[in-house]
């Protein structure tokens, strides 16, 4: 209807990759670790809700956002551990008990959240990139977290982690091999465990950014599944953190791509739109798999992969 | 050491045992839930009863567990089923809502029917979009190696997207104008309660019944011994000969069908049209209803009940408490955690099984030997 | 001394009734114990909705000889149906307020149908005569007319001239109050514009931060919103110095500089209507109405940000609405394609039950359903 203003729609589009991308970055980080290790963790989407609940708490009641996040950052570790404790007795199903992750987290989140659903905490902090513009709205998208940033470094760490340190090598030997790993030492298990753990401090620090930047504050609703997202946006990424990086930037912006084209006067099947990351994801899955093969790049050990 | 056993109560031992890790679980939960109500101050007597009069207490709190459970029973087989042929289907909400709407509009596009026949013809349409959509699952695995579980859980996302766009767009009746909805199902349609002093409606009967079909098939059929040869070994399954492929995709079917028959019985037994309030986690539910059962569908039976009744409970530990509804949502999280760690003392169990199922057998004396 | 509790409320519901003109014999009503029960959708505390619902079911917690039961996060499927049922078999309830619009069809229906004695105030449904049992009944507030004023006030502030509207789902309640708040801001001026957004559900925070970012860098410098938590489009709103007006409650509090006004829903109202009712034995009001005149809705106090003369023009319309002077669908109104939906000397007034049904959006929104 209305003429489009591409610059304004395209700088749109980057902002919400970012600002929606942040927190699938994060998740996604903590189920590459968790998944390099051999282990499937659904429950990150519960994890999710308690560290968005706690960070926000947290910070409420020191005054400190990176309090806050510190915070949803031991309880999601603290979840974590105990997911991978509990996988590592015999016979216990990691997805399942994923699941069962998911309803206990959103269950203690939702309980303790009560309290905090009217104060407001502290938001995290951003960084003006855009200050050399007299636009606003250059100012407002080039406004970006710090956690934003604190992600990128992550992947590149674990890029450069999971091939050139020890501790990488050993994780994607015991996750890829088990046996191999218990014949030259290692247990697999404490590897497994130590990896699902660190994979939902991770989670637990996405959650953070949701309750203390964006949207920005603690609500029953606040998460979407972007936790379940993740799980699919690391397949996606084919177990690569700097693939998940763009993954997350481009699951980001498929979901901020719907009110962008709205807003310029493109409003149908906005249900459809909002689904696309799914089937792109399913499209990848279906072209990239061969049968009797497990995905490259995929664990060996991963459940998935049976 | 030696222990003095009689052979009977050898035996009894030996068919009890399974449900010890359930037994366990149960009861781990009520201590852990104990302590969680202790510890925020809640009276935990009180909350107990409470609980126990919302979930089994009356013939009123039965049916409300009962039509709780009913769906669960449901999709709990839409994981059990492919599990047995080692596949793990966790997309079972997607294939609910798509068959809830095909069985919606199945009335709308054919001519007046009796009412049975109708039935039939929403049964079979809600499980025939059921059982592809899971099938899509099983048949993408099969044909190129993509794994279900993230397939399934993928496809589920698209299904819901793809019925809201449906329910809210194109098979939006223009009448339902702040809940948009399909076209109601006409009065003669619905599908009643089973009696006036047992208000529960008939999809829980279709429920059991099907999940003891589903006994009966992966129990006593041969193809049920060819599902779990290929969940337990491909490999030999295919030097058998067996046609590995055409199995794994007959279980996904099945579990499918069983799932889209839920959402069938949601619209025409609870909520007359097809909407968003379809989209309400029982497909999730089921999955957590057949890990607890070990894809076992009579103990699915037993486990959607245990779930039945504790989504049941919260209603009363809200309204006689002042409890927030998370409550609940934390009872179930305990629980299910729970039943799923304990599964840890099966392996366990099985090996004392067999001891004591020797036991049982021996003639005279019941002298335990432990080496 | 039941007698010299009467006799002491009594003497108190005199002053009472005196100031404010209640219903006959409130006195000896007040004197039947009765239970009321409320069902939310989602949690009571969420800033928006059910907490306009739950703050009004806390001022009926405090009416003598009334016990109020609540429970919240019940689902619009069976469960529904049973925790109306429960309220009526374990706790005796006569009266239940089930405040989610899903609820009513084929929920509430069913329930009344099997429970005639117990009556059902269904919070926006359109009961319909004939159609509907007797002991079922709705009642909704024409928060249109807040929205009016807040296009009225937006209008004035605004000086890009365009405002934008996160909504939930393109449904008729929602496009009554994205409509009043355009025909209001064009009341001003008639250049202004209105991009809508819709989200698709209820509670969806953030694509509801992301569709207020969207439309602020579109230009759009007033907000507002029909969804059900309208704390995440205020704050987003705020961060970025764009002025709001809120939805529901108020949300004043989480915007100090950009909240100018907002249409608040006064439950009270109609709870207590229904409560006296039951007490006095008096019939149920089955289909119950009411805008800013009849203390439906109300609207926020002005932010710092309003300046004196859309203050002014905001009182005049708002004076006028009292009067029932100013009905805001009074012709023409156009769609936004140009075809006429109001014709020329047609005025619709609120209770018409056409402006329950309405599918279009006016003149001067961007966007389509």
């Amino acid at each position: 209807m209305a003429e489009i203003d591409y610059s304004v729609l395209l700088l749109a589009l980057l902002a919400g990759a970012i600002r929606v991308g942040t927190p699938f970055l994060f998740v996604s980080l903590g189920e590459c670790l968790t998944e390099k290790g051999g282990r499937i963790n659904l429950g990150l989407e519960g994890i999710l809700v308690v560290g968005a609940m706690s960070g926000y708490a947290v910070a409420y009641l020191t005054d400190s956002a990176w309090l806050g996040v510190l915070a949803a950052g031991c309880a999601g570790c603290a979840l974590g551990a105990f997911h991978g404790v509990i996988c590592s007795l015999p016979r216990v199903n990691d997805i399942a008990f994923g699941i069962a992750l998911i309803l206990l987290g959103t269950g203690l989140a939702f309980f303790f959240g009560k309290a905090f659903i009217q104060p407001q905490a502290p938001s995290l902090p951003s960084i003006e990139l855009g200050a050399w513009s007299d636009d606003a709205r250059v100012r407002s998208a080039l406004s970006v977290n710090v956690l934003f940033f604190i992600g990128v470094a992550l992947t590149l760490l674990m890029h450069w982690g999971l091939r050139a340190t020890r501790w990488g090598l050993v994780l994607r030997l015991v996750g890829d091999h088990a046996q191999s790993a218990r014949a030259l030492g290692y247990r697999p298990a404490l590897v497994r465990t130590l990896a699902t753990a660190s994979g939902g401090f991770l989670a637990g620090v996405g959650g953070a950014y949701l309750s203390l930047y964006y949207p920005g504050s603690w609500n029953e609703g606040l998460s979407s599944g972007q936790g379940l997202m993740a799980v699919a946006l690391v397949i996606f990424a084919r177990w690569q953190p700097l693939n998940c990086l763009w993954a997350a930037l481009l699951f980001g912006a498929s979901g901020a791509v719907g009110p962008a084209l709205q807003a310029v006067g493109i409003s149908s099947g906005y249900y459809l739109f909002a689904a696309m990351p799914y089937a792109l994801t399913l499209l990848v899955m279906y072209l990239s798999c061969r049968p009797n093969q497990t995905l490259s790049g995929a664990p060996g050990e991963l459940s998935l992969n049976r | 050491m030696s222990i003095r056993i009689p052979p009977v109560a050898a035996r009894g031992l030996a068919l009890g045992l399974p449900a010890l890790p359930t037994v366990l679980a149960v009861a781990t939960t009520v201590v852990l839930f104990s302590v969680f109500l202790w510890a925020r101050e809640i009276p935990v007597l009180e909350a107990g009863a409470l609980i126990y009069q919302g979930a089994f207490g009356s013939t009123f709190s039965w049916e409300n567990t009962l039509l709780r459970a009913a769906p669960l029973m449901l999709t709990a087989l839409c994981v059990a089923l492919p599990a047995r042929a080692g596949l793990i289907i966790i997309g079972g909400e997607g294939a609910l809502v798509l068959g809830g709407l095909a069985a919606a509009v199945t009335p709308l596009w054919l001519p007046a029917l009796p009412a049975s026949l109708m039935w039939v013809a929403m049964a079979a349409a809600a499980m025939a979009v059921g059982g592809f959509w899971i099938g899509l699952s099983g048949w993408m695995r099969q044909r190129r190696g993509v794994n279900e579980t993230i397939g399934s859980l993928l496809l589920s996302y698209i299904a819901l997207a793809v019925f809201r766009h449906l329910v809210e767009g194109p098979l939006r009746d223009p009448a339902s104008l702040n809940k948009p909805s399909t076209a109601p199902l006409p009065d003669a349609y619905s599908v009643g309660v089973i009696s006036d002093t047992f208000y529960v409606h008939w999809g829980l009967v279709a429920g059991v019944v099907v999940c003891l079909l589903a006994h009966v098939l992966v129990r006593h059929s041969v193809s049920g011994f060819a599902f779990s040869i290929v969940g337990g070994n491909v490999r030999a399954a295919r030097m058998l000969g067996l046609p590995v492929n055409r199995l794994v995709l007959v279980t996904c079917a099945l579990g499918g069908a069983a799932a889209g028959l839920a959402g069938m019985f949601e619209v025409a037994a609870v909520q007359g049209s097809a909407n968003a309030a379809l989209i309400a986690g029982y497909g999730t539910s089921g999955i957590l209803v057949a890990f607890a059962a070990r894809h076992n569908p009579l103990a699915i039976i037993v486990c959607a009940i245990l779930l039945g009744g504790v989504e049941a409970s919260g209603s009363l530990l809200q309204r006689r408490l002042g409890l927030p509804d998370a409550t609940t949502l934390i009872l179930e999280g305990v629980l299910f955690v729970n039943l799923l760690a304990w599964e840890a003392l099966n392996g366990r169990v099985l090996h004392w099984r067999i001891h004591w199922r020797e036991r049982g057998r021996a003639p005279a004396e019941g002298v335990v030997q432990h080496g | 001394m039941p007698i010299l509790n009467r006799r002491s409320f009594i003497k108190a519901a005199g002053v009472l009734g005196a100031s404010t003109a209640l219903p006959v014999n409130l006195a000896r009503a007040a004197d039947k114990p009765v239970t009321v029960g409320f069902i939310y959708v989602g949690a009571k505390d969420d800033f928006g909705y059910n907490q306009a619902h739950a703050e009004a079911a806390a001022i009926i917690k405090g009416l003598p000889n009334v016990t109020v039961i609540e429970e919240e996060n019940v689902p619009e499927t069976v469960a529904v149906q049973r925790s109306m049922e429960a309220m009526i078999r374990q706790d005796g309830a006569q009266l239940i307020f089930p405040t989610s619009f899903g609820y009513f069809d084929p929920h509430v229906i069913k329930v009344a149908r099997k429970y005639p004695e117990v009556r059902f105030a269904h919070c926006g449904g359109l009961w319909q005569k004939g159609v509907h049992p007797d002991n079922a009944g709705s009642f909704f507030g024409y928060i249109d007319e807040g929205q009016y004023l807040n296009g009225v006030v937006a209008g004035h502030m605004s000086k890009s001239k365009k405002l934008g509207f996160v909504a939930a789902k393109p449904i008729p309640q929602v496009l009554r109050n994205l409509n009043a708040f355009t025909l209001g801001a064009r009341s001003v001026d008639p250049e202004i514009t209105t991009t809508v957004i819709f989200t698709g559900d209820w509670s969806l925070p953030v694509k509801e931060a992301e569709a207020a970012n969207s439309l602020i860098d579109q230009g759009c410098d007033v907000l507002t919103c029909h969804v059900d938590g309208p704390k995440v489009l205020v704050e987003t709103a705020e961060k970025r110095g764009v002025m709001t007006c809120g939805y529901h409650a108020s949300q004043a509090a989480l915007a100090p500089k950009g909240y100018l006004t907002g249409a608040e829903w006064n439950w009270e109202t109609p709870y207590r209507a229904h409560v006296m009712a039951l007490q006095s034995g008096a019939p149920m009001n089955n289909f119950m109405r009411g805008g800013l005149k009849e203390g439906f809705v109300k609207t926020s106090p002005y932010g710092s940000a309003v300046s004196d003369a859309a203050k002014a023009a905001a009182d005049a319309v708002k004076a006028s609405m009292l009067k029932s002077e100013l009905s805001i669908f009074t012709g023409p109104i156009r769609n936004n394609t140009g075809e006429v939906m109001v014709a020329e000397g047609t005025v619709l007034t609120q209770t018409d039950v056409v402006l329950e049904r309405m599918d279009y959006l006016v003149e001067g929104v961007r966007g389509q359903i």
